[in-house]
C-alpha cells in the first residue's frame, strides 16, 4: 500500500514543527544521529533541546526559531505509512506552504490555543479549501499555556469553525493538544479529563485513504513523443482510468482517432499489454499523426475534456508583480503549455479576511481572484471539481512560476459573450467588444462583454457603441468558425456555414467588426482560398493588413478603464 | 499500484521531464546504489536509449574498487560517460589535510562546476534523496542553480502539481532529483525487486559492509553481517543508524552538507 500525505499548516510560531518533531521522536522514528546532533546543536548555542530542529534543518531555520522552506519527512505507524509535510506558516514563505500543501491528501491545521485564530490560519485553510483538500483536522495546540482549560478550547475551536463554514469546509476533527509538553500526540493525557477523542497519532491512522485517481475514464496527457527506432512512441503518465492494447482512442484538442498498438518497455520482464492511472508509459498507434506534448488522449467513448481558448478560473497569486489585467503569463496545465491573457478579473478576495472587490484591475500576492484567461491557442483541459490533474495550472511570470490556479469552466455561457445561434449553428463573435488605447497602461485593450447575449434570427442587434458604429445591412464572415451571418435593417436575417454563403454587394466585417476589402463574388472567392493558405502566424498578419480595415466600422478611442 | 511502482513512475516522469524541457542534459553518476539504481530508471524512461551522458568527478581518492566497477558497468552496458577530475586542485594537493570540507569543496564541488561550464549542461540530474540530510529534505525536485553554481535555498520556486521550474537565464543551470520522494530502504527494495547489478561494496565482508559510497579517506564502514540483499533490507528495517554516519566530512560542523551544498554540492 502506498503512503498517505499529509501536510501542516497554520500562522508562524503556533508549533507545527514541534509536533511533528514530537511526533517522530515519540515513535523513535528519528536516527540516532539527527537526534545527537540536534542536541550538539543545542549545546553548541546554549539552547534548549527544541523538537522543531529536528524539521528546520537551514542554519536560518534554527537561529530565527522559523520555517522557511517545507520539510518531507516518511514515518510509520504500524498501520501504515506517512509522508510528513512541514509547511512554512510566516507570510513571507506562502509559495513554499503551497508547494507542500499542493500533493497533500489531508491536512492539519495548527492553532496556537493562546493566540487564537490568526491572519495564516485562515489564509492557509482558504488555500486548503481551493487546493481541493477535502480532509482538513484542527490541532488546538499549546494547551499547557492555558491550564489545559476545556472553555479556552471550546472558544477556538468554535472560531475556526465558524471561519471553515465560509468557506463550506466541516473539518474532520478537533483536537487539543501540547507539542511541548507531548500531551495527545502518542499518549492520551491525564490533563484532558474532558476530551474523549483520539490521539494525534490514531487520528492519522483512522484516515481512509481512498484512492481518488480510479475512475474509469481515461486522460493521458502526452509528455513527448520518442523516435529512438523505427517506431514512434508516444509517452506520459496516465492521471486517470486504464488502456489496453487494441483500445480505441482519441487526440485532444483536435480529437483524431486510432487505436494502440504496442505497449513500449525496455526488458522483456517489463512488458505488459494494460496500464492503468500512476503508470509512466509509452504507447505505439496505428496511425501516425503529428502528435505534440500537451495533447490529451482518452478512450474514443470516454467523456471528452474541454476544448477552448478561453477559461475562467480561481488563482491564488505568488508573484512579486501584480497580476494585472492585460497582462500575458506562460500557462501550464498537465503538459500543455500556451500564453494565457488575463482577459478580465472577475473579483479578488483577500484570502485571510475574505474580503471581496468586484472587477478589480490587480491580483496583489498572497490573494486570490477569479480570473478568465485568454488563451493563444485552443487547448484541452477539464473542469477541476472532475479532473483534479488536468483542471489545474501554473502561471509563469517571467523565468518565476508566480501563481497557481484551478479551472473553474471552460468559457461558460455566462461569459461567452455574444453568441449568433440558429438551431444546431452556433457561432461566436466579438463584434460588440470594446476596443480602446488606455492612456494609464499605455495599450490597447479589448474588453469583452460579461455578459452572454445571444442573438437568433430576427433579434434586433446594437450598431452603435463606445468604439463601434455599423450600417443597418451588412454581412459578418466568420473565417474560423467557417460561418457567416447576415444582417439587414439591424436585424438577423440569416445564420448558416459559410459554404453556402452567397456574396451580395453590402459591406462585410469579419467577427471583430473589422471592415472586410473585398468587393466582388470573385474577389471574395479569391479572399478565401487565401485565408484557407495561411500557414503561420507572419502570413496572418500579411493576410490581415491586405484583406481588413481596423477602422471602417471601429473608432479607436482613448479611455482609461472600460467596463461593459 | 504499490509504492515501489508509484515511486518508479514518477521518477520516470521527472527524467522524461528533464528531457524534454532542459537542453544539455547530463546524469552523475557515482558508483553507489543511488545512482544506479537512477541509472535503471532511465533506462527504462527512454526504453533502452539513455538520450544522456553519465558523468563521474573523480576526486581519485575513491575506493579503488568503485573505478573498476564504474569502468567494467559503463563499458557493459555502452554507456557515455564523461570522467572528469579537478586536476588544479589535484596538483595544488587538496587532501583532507586542508579540512575535509575544503577538500569535499575543491575535488567535488570544484570539480562539478568545472564539468557543467565544459559541456555547457543545462540540466544535472543528481540522485539525492530528502531522507539523506536535513538541507535535501528541503530540496525542490527541479533546482535552480545560478551562474556561480549557488543554490538560493531560502528563495526556492513553489513547485506543486509536477509543474517544475523549466524557465531560468541562460548560464543558470537545474539540478533534477528525480529519487528525492525515496528512501534508503526503497532504494534497496527496488534493486531486490528488480535484480538491479549493484557494487559488492555494500554487502558485509568480515562484518563489516559500506553503507554509503565515498572517497576511501573519509567513508567508514559500518558494524554489519547483511551480506545479502535480504538481509540489508532486514537491517535497515530495525536500524538506529543514520545513513551518512560514516560520512566524515558531514560531521565536521553541524551544517557541513548545507555549506557545501548552497556552494555547488550535489
Amino acid at each position: 500500500m502506498s503512503e498517505l500525505k499529509i501536510v501542516f499548516v497554520g500562522h508562524v510560531d503556533h508549533g507545527k514543527s514541534t509536533i511533528i518533531g514530537r511526533l517522530l521522536h515519540d515513535t523513535k522514528s528519528l536516527p540516532q544521529g539527527v537526534v545527537d546532533k540536534v542536541q550538539r546543536i543545542a549545546d553548541e548555542t546554549g539552547k534548549n533541546f527544541e523538537f522543531a530542529y529536528l524539521l528546520d534543518a537551514f542554519a536560518e531555520e534554527r537561529q530565527q526559531g522559523i520555517t522557511i522552506d517545507m520539510t518531507q519527512i516518511k514515518f510509520s505507524t504500524r498501520a501504515r505509512e506517512y509522508l510528513i509535510i512541514d509547511a512554512p506558516g510566516h507570510k513571507e514563505f506562502l509559495k513554499n506552504m503551497i508547494s507542500g500543501a499542493a500533493n497533500a491528501n489531508a491536512a492539519f491545521l495548527v492553532v496556537d490555543a493562546q493566540a487564537g485564530v490568526q491572519e495564516q490560519s485562515r489564509r492557509h485553510a482558504y488555500l486548503l479549501s481551493l487546493l481541493g483538500i477535502k480532509k482538513i483536522f484542527v490541532l488546538v495546540n499549546k494547551m499547557d499555556l492555558v491550564g489545559y482549560s476545556e472553555q479556552r478550547f471550546r472558544t477556538v475551536a468554535d472560531d475556526i469553525k465558524i471561519f471553515l463554514a465560509s468557506l463550506s469546509v466541516t473539518p474532520e476533527k478537533i483536537i487539543p493538544l501540547s507539542g511541548i509538553a507531548g500531551d495527545n500526540i502518542t499518549r492520551r493525557s491525564e490533563n484532558f479529563s474532558w476530551y474523549t477523542g483520539g490521539t494525534l497519532i490514531e487520528t492519522l491512522d483512522k484516515i481512509s485513504d481512498v484512492d481518488e485517481k480510479i475512475s474509469a475514464t481515461l486522460r493521458l496527457p502526452i509528455q513527448d513523443v520518442y523516435k529512438f527506432d523505427e517506431r514512434r512512441i508516444i509517452a506520459g503518465r496516465i492521471e486517470s482510468g486504464s488502456l489496453k492494447i487494441g483500445d480505441k482512442i482519441k487526440i485532444f484538442p483536435e480529437g483524431r482517432e486510432t487505436f494502440i498498438t504496442e505497449l513500449a518497455y525496455w526488458q522483456e520482464r517489463d512488458k505488459k499489454k494494460s496500464a492503468r492511472a500512476g503508470e509512466s508509459v509509452g504507447i505505439i498507434v496505428a496511425d501516425e499523426f503529428f502528435n505534440k506534448r500537451g495533447e490529451i488522449i482518452t478512450l474514443s467513448d470516454d467523456k471528452p475534456p474541454k476544448i477552448s481558448n478561453r477559461l475562467r478560473a480561481s488563482v491564488f497569486w505568488m508573484g512579486k508583480n501584480f497580476l494585472s489585467v492585460g497582462k500575458s503569463y506562460k500557462l501550464k496545465l498537465a503538459t500543455t503549455e500556451v500564453e494565457a491573457t488575463v482577459e478580465k478579473i472577475i473579483r479578488t478576495v483577500d484570502a485571510a479576511t475574505l474580503v471581496r472587490q468586484e472587477n478589480a484591475r490587480e491580483l496583489k500576492r498572497n490573494d486570490v481572484g477569479e480570473i478568465i484567461f485568454k488563451l493563444k491557442d485552443k487547448i484541452a483541459f477539464d473542469e477541476f471539481g472532475r479532473f483534479q490533474a488536468t483542471g489545474r495550472f501554473v502561471l509563469v511570470d517571467g523565468y518565476d512560476v508566480a501563481g497557481g490556479g484551478i479551472v473553474l469552466s471552460a468559457q461558460t455561457a455566462e461569459f461567452e459573450g455574444t453568441i449568433f445561434r440558429n438551431g444546431e449553428l452556433s457561432f461566436r463573435a466579438e463584434l460588440f467588444d470594446e476596443f480602446y488605447y488606455d492612456v494609464e497602461r499605455r495599450e490597447f485593450t479589448q474588453v469583452a462583454e460579461t455578459e452572454n447575449k445571444l442573438y437568433e434570427v430576427g433579434d434586433k442587434i446594437p450598431t452603435n457603441g463606445f468604439s463601434f458604429n455599423y450600417p443597418a445591412n451588412f454581412d459578418i464572415i466568420l473565417l474560423n468558425a467557417a460561418g457567416f451571418v447576415k444582417i439587414r435593417g439591424a436585424k438577423v436575417d440569416s445564420i448558416g456555414q459559410l459554404e453556402d454563403y452567397v456574396f451580395e454587394k453590402i459591406p462585410l466585417m469579419n467577427g471583430r467588426g473589422f471592415g472586410l476589402k473585398v468587393n466582388s463574388a470573385e474577389s471574395f472567392a479569391e479572399f478565401l482560398r487565401r485565408f484557407k493558405a495561411i500557414e503561420n502566424v507572419r502570413e496572418l498578419a500579411d493576410f490581415s493588413n491586405k484583406y481588413f480595415f481596423l477602422n471602417q466600422f471601429r473608432e479607436l478611442k482613448f479611455y482609461f478603464d472600460y467596463v461593459i | 499500484m504499490n509504492k515501489l511502482d508509484e515511486l518508479e513512475a514518477e521518477s520516470i516522469f521527472i527524467l522524461r521531464e528533464a528531457y524534454c524541457k532542459l537542453g544539455k542534459l547530463g546524469m552523475l553518476w557515482s558508483i553507489g546504489k543511488d545512482s544506479t539504481v537512477l541509472l535503471w530508471l532511465a533506462q527504462k524512461a527512454f526504453f533502452g536509449h539513455v538520450p544522456f551522458p553519465f558523468i563521474h568527478v573523480d576526486t581519485l581518492r575513491k575506493i579503488p574498487a568503485m573505478i573498476e566497477y564504474r569502468d567494467r558497468v559503463a563499458k557493459e552496458l555502452g554507456i557515455k560517460l564523461i570522467v572528469h577530475t579537478n586536476w588544479d586542485a589535484v596538483k595544488m594537493g587538496a587532501s583532507p589535510a586542508l579540512g575535509r570540507l575544503e577538500c569535499c569543496r575543491l575535488l567535488k564541488t570544484e570539480g562539478l562546476k568545472q564539468v557543467v561550464k565544459k559541456y555547457g549542461f543545462d540540466g544535472l540530474i543528481v540522485g539525492v534523496r530528502r531522507d539523506e540530510e536535513g538541507s535535501r529534505s528541503k530540496e525542490r525536485v527541479f533546482s535552480e542553480r545560478n551562474a556561480e553554481d549557488s543554490w538560493d535555498y531560502t528563495n526556492q520556486p513553489p513547485e506543486l502539481w509536477n509543474q517544475f521550474k523549466t524557465d531560468f537565464p541562460k548560464g543558470h543551470h537545474i539540478r533534477v532529483h528525480p529519487l528525492l520522494s525515496w528512501t534508503e530502504l526503497d532504494i534497496w527494495q527496488y534493486i531486490r525487486r528488480e535484480n538491479i547489478p549493484i557494487i559488492d561494496l555494500y554487502f558485509s565482508k568480515n562484518g563489516k559492509r559500506y553503507r554509503s559510497l565515498g572517497c576511501e579517506c573519509c567513508t567508514g564502514k559500518i558494524d554489519s553481517d547483511a551480506d545479502t540483499l535480504d538481509k540489508i533490507i532486514a537491517e535497515l528495517k530495525t536500524t538506529n543508524v543514520g545513513e551518512r554516519a560514516g560520512r566524515a566530512q558531514d560531521n565536521e560542523d553541524s551544517y557541513a552538507l548545507q555549506k557545501l551544498r548552497r556552494e555547488g554540492y550535489m
